[in-house]
């Protein structure tokens, strides 16, 4: 392959809540038996670059243990392989990843020891299907310097005001840049997919070193787009971050759509995760599902409606689960009551509990009990 | 050196023939269970739970899906680098080459993959029961007793026993004698088919039955070693065990798991079961959708009404469809408005619209009574229902079937279709 992958996993945002708590974003459960990070991983996987690292810093011990073993995404191989680079201390260097240029500096080595010709940067709380080869043969038809990948969202939905917002000429080359913005002056948003030639990358990361710049879409993105030729490549398929509450919320129910579910789930390509070795899913009399997803190892005794209902989850009888989100793990004792919240994952419900949340505001839960053996 | 303490040989080679059309394109062990499983991967786990990393699979019958499904081993951690799963179909010698004529012969015609691991113990399974067992129990028992065979045994209901190959032991647990099948049993200790041998002994029994035409463990093997004195004992199991050999018997272990509390719990973080997992994706349960009482697999979607049943992965139960007491296996597709009671459906098959399956009053199959009983309708793998006929119960039906092939759009109860 002519590439390798870097995947930038390390940020934190406090518009996802206390969802972050215990893991970084790129670690979210998403629609069901899926991380965020599976998303881009497959498509790593199913552009065939074999050679990936992923760049973690916040509370990556959820994200870690994901990426425990690669051959869920086909990456063990003896040329290339999945890589994990959670900062250290070094001689030269004793801090944290100050921005993701610096992230990308900290690991210049790896960039340095491969020899493929090209590098794509992608991020891990993205939610979509993509071929980075197609991005590359763009990259090098038009002799880019550096190709940024964008969508166009509708106002609906997501506030792009979170997101980098550009502006390209007839020919795609992108001659306004602007990083979270007060106002969206287009439509057209960054999905912070990179593509770039390696030698290019490896003397852009050490001139913004030496300047003690550290993020790579202000120091480098924003701050190049005249002076290097910096091309857009519009992705026009299913694409949502779930990087705040509201957008992982949206993102998760878009999934009882049929056709968001047969783009992902039935169309090829297909989207790896960690297999958990769960038995199938149990109904028992009494259980009343409609128009929810059902992931492995649950056992429902109750009524679930519009929601998202993650693996090994037990719902005990008589309970009511509407339009909402249970993460992995998660025990909801008899005669319970859920109506639009997120509830975290390994929490341990008692019989009776009652959460409910608005249609604008959904409620995270977040239980500490001790849950007893039954 | 390389060195094992004990091996595992599985017996996967058999049609079972009794799963009828289940089995035309695939061994017994490769039958699907449970909505997600395969039967192998009961002995396969139970291997890796007791602490067995080096397993050889012998493979004879149709073993294409067996192969893809093991691979190399990863499901169940057999992915080794001395040992893990191997299998072991038959070869081309340079003289008196031979299909595997029985269990014992099969065994005896990988030798050589034995011999390379220096074992001290072989244990000796089959692929046709769902159960859970710590053979490493079993071996503790086998050392401690100082036997040369240890042979678990099963306590099966009194008036089922004769049914069985039965031993008779001693108060402590040696077995005296043997019997196959007998009209007045005087124990009801069934053989379950797993035997811990020795190595030597294994080795020099089989060396000297060689000649054996279809040489069988039960009928030659354990008999030349009970008459030469050997010390062969009775371990007797207490679990969940399933024979899952029949329609009828296949059909009711699945059912089980249904309970609120089944005997046989999938559910249980202790002794996991692993298999290949191909689909991924959750399910999808749609506003009119029914459930009760089921089992369901990944990336299923119901948009119909299914209860007590057990659906597979990949599943598609389209709008108005009824599916009751049925086992329906991946990718099968049941479509608008079709109507199933008490079947069997394998992987991929396409149930048209407004078929109806298990209707009409209960007939004696005229094909094979013994083994399409008990009201079923058992439909192979890769078939196709047309729309809008109706199945009768006892039925058989595997291949692309189309509307001609059912006069009045009927097929009477123990009527067949085999393609």
């Amino acid at each position: 392959m002519k590439s390798i992958g870097i995947i930038l996993a390390g940020g934190n945002n406090n518009r996802i809540g206390r969802l972050s708590d215990k893991r970084a974003i790129a670690a979210l459960p998403v629609a069901g038996s899926y991380r965020a990070i599976d998303f881009t991983l497959s498509n790593m996987s199913n552009s065939r670059v074999s050679k990936v690292a992923v760049l973690p810093q916040f509370n990556a011990r959820s994200l870690n243990e994901h990426l425990s073993s690669s051959k869920w995404w086909d990456f063990g191989r003896k040329q290339g392989g999945l890589y994990v680079f959670t900062p250290t201390v070094t001689k030269n260097n004793n801090s944290w990843y100050q921005g993701t240029a610096d992230a990308l500096y900290q690991n210049i080595d790896f960039l340095k020891k491969s020899h493929e010709p090209y590098v794509i940067i992608a991020t891990g709380d993205g939610v979509y299907k993509m071929d980075y080869g197609k991005v590359l043969e763009a990259h090098i038809a038009k002799n880019a310097d550096i190709t940024v990948v964008y969508t166009t969202l509708k106002d609906t939905d997501d506030d792009l005001t979170r997101f980098g917002v550009l502006k390209l000429d007839e020919n795609e080359r992108i001659v306004e840049f602007e990083e979270k913005p007060l106002v969206a002056s287009s439509n057209n948003v960054s999905i912070g997919v990179y593509v770039i030639r390696r030698r290019h990358l490896i003397e852009i990361l050490e001139r913004c070193a030496r300047e003690d710049r550290h993020d790579f879409v202000q120091d480098v993105l924003v701050r190049y787009r005249n002076v290097r030729k910096i091309y857009g490549y519009k992705l026009d398929t299913y694409w949502r971050n779930i990087a705040t509450v509201d957008s992982y919320f949206k993102t998760n129910m878009d999934f009882l759509k049929k056709d968001v579910r047969d783009y992902f789930f039935k169309q090829y390509p297909d989207v790896y995760s960690k297999v958990d070795d769960l038995p199938p899913a149990k109904y028992n009399t009494g259980a009343e599902v409609k128009n929810s997803i059902i992931s492995s190892g649950c056992i429902v005794n109750g009524k679930v409606e519009n929601s998202i209902i993650f693996k090994d989850v037990y719902i005990g009888n008589n309970c009511t689960i509407k339009n909402s989100i249970i993460l992995n793990d998660v025990y909801i004792g008899d005669d319970s009551y859920i109506e639009n919240c997120i509830v975290e994952s390994r929490d341990t419900l008692r019989p009776g509990t009652n959460y409910v949340g608005t249609d604008d505001e959904v409620k995270i839960v977040i239980e500490k009990n001790v849950r007893y053996i039954l | 050196m390389i060195k094992k303490e004990m091996i595992a040989m599985l017996l996967a080679g058999g049609q079972g023939s009794r799963l009828g059309v289940l089995t035309s394109k695939l061994a017994k062990p490769a039958v699907a269970f449970g909505g997600k499983y395969k039967i192998i991967d009961f002995p396969l786990s139970n291997c890796i739970n007791s602490g067995i990393d080096t397993v050889g699979v012998l493979t004879q019958y149709q073993p294409l899906r067996l192969n893809q499904h093991i691979g190399i081993g990863i499901p169940w951690d057999l992915d080794r680098n001395i040992g893990g799963v191997s299998i072991l179909p038959p070869y081309e010698k340079s003289q008196n080459t031979d299909w595997y004529t029985g269990t014992a012969n099969a065994i005896y015609q990988n030798m050589e993959f034995m011999e390379y691991y220096h074992p001290d113990y072989v244990i000796i399974l089959g692929g046709d029961h769902i159960y859970k067992m710590d053979y490493e129990l079993m071996l503790e028992f086998h050392k401690k007793n100082n036997a040369q065979i240890t042979l678990a045994t099963y306590e099966v209901p009194w008036e089922d026993a004769s049914r069985f190959g039965l031993v008779i032991t001693d108060e402590n647990n040696q077995i005296l004698e043997f019997e196959e099948k007998p009209a007045n049993p005087r124990s009801n200790k069934a053989s379950m088919g797993i035997y811990i041998f020795n190595w030597e002994v294994l080795k020099e029994a089989l060396e000297t039955l060689s000649e054996q035409p279809g040489c069988d463990f039960g009928m030659h093997v354990i008999p030349y070693c009970h008459q030469r004195g050997d010390k062969i004992m009775a371990y007797n199991y207490q679990g969940y065990w399933k024979d899952v050999g029949t329609l009828s018997a296949y059909w009711e272990a699945n059912m089980e798991l249904i309970d609120i509390i089944p005997e046989f719990n999938l559910y249980e973080e202790f002794w996991r079961i692993y298999t290949k997992t191909d689909v991924i994706p959750p399910q999808y349960f749609s506003a009119d959708s029914k459930v009760n009482a089921c089992i369901v697999g990944d990336g299923t979607e119901v948009y119909g009404e299914i209860s007590n049943s057990v659906i597979g992965a990949g599943v598609v139960i389209e709008e108005g469809a009824v599916v009751t007491n049925s086992i329906i296996m991946n990718n099968t597709v049941i479509k608008k408005g079709a109507k199933i009671e008490k079947s069997i459906i394998a992987e991929s098959v396409e149930v048209g619209e407004n078929a109806e399956l298990g209707v009409f009053e209960e007939a004696e199959n005229k094909y094979k009574p013994k083994v399409y009983s008990g009201g079923l309708v058992t439909i192979g793998e890769g078939s196709v229902i047309p729309a809008n006929v109706k199945i009768g119960k006892n039925v058989a039906i595997v291949g692309k079937t189309t509307a001609e092939d059912y006069p009045d759009g009927i097929l009477a109860s123990g009527e067949s279709i085999i393609r």
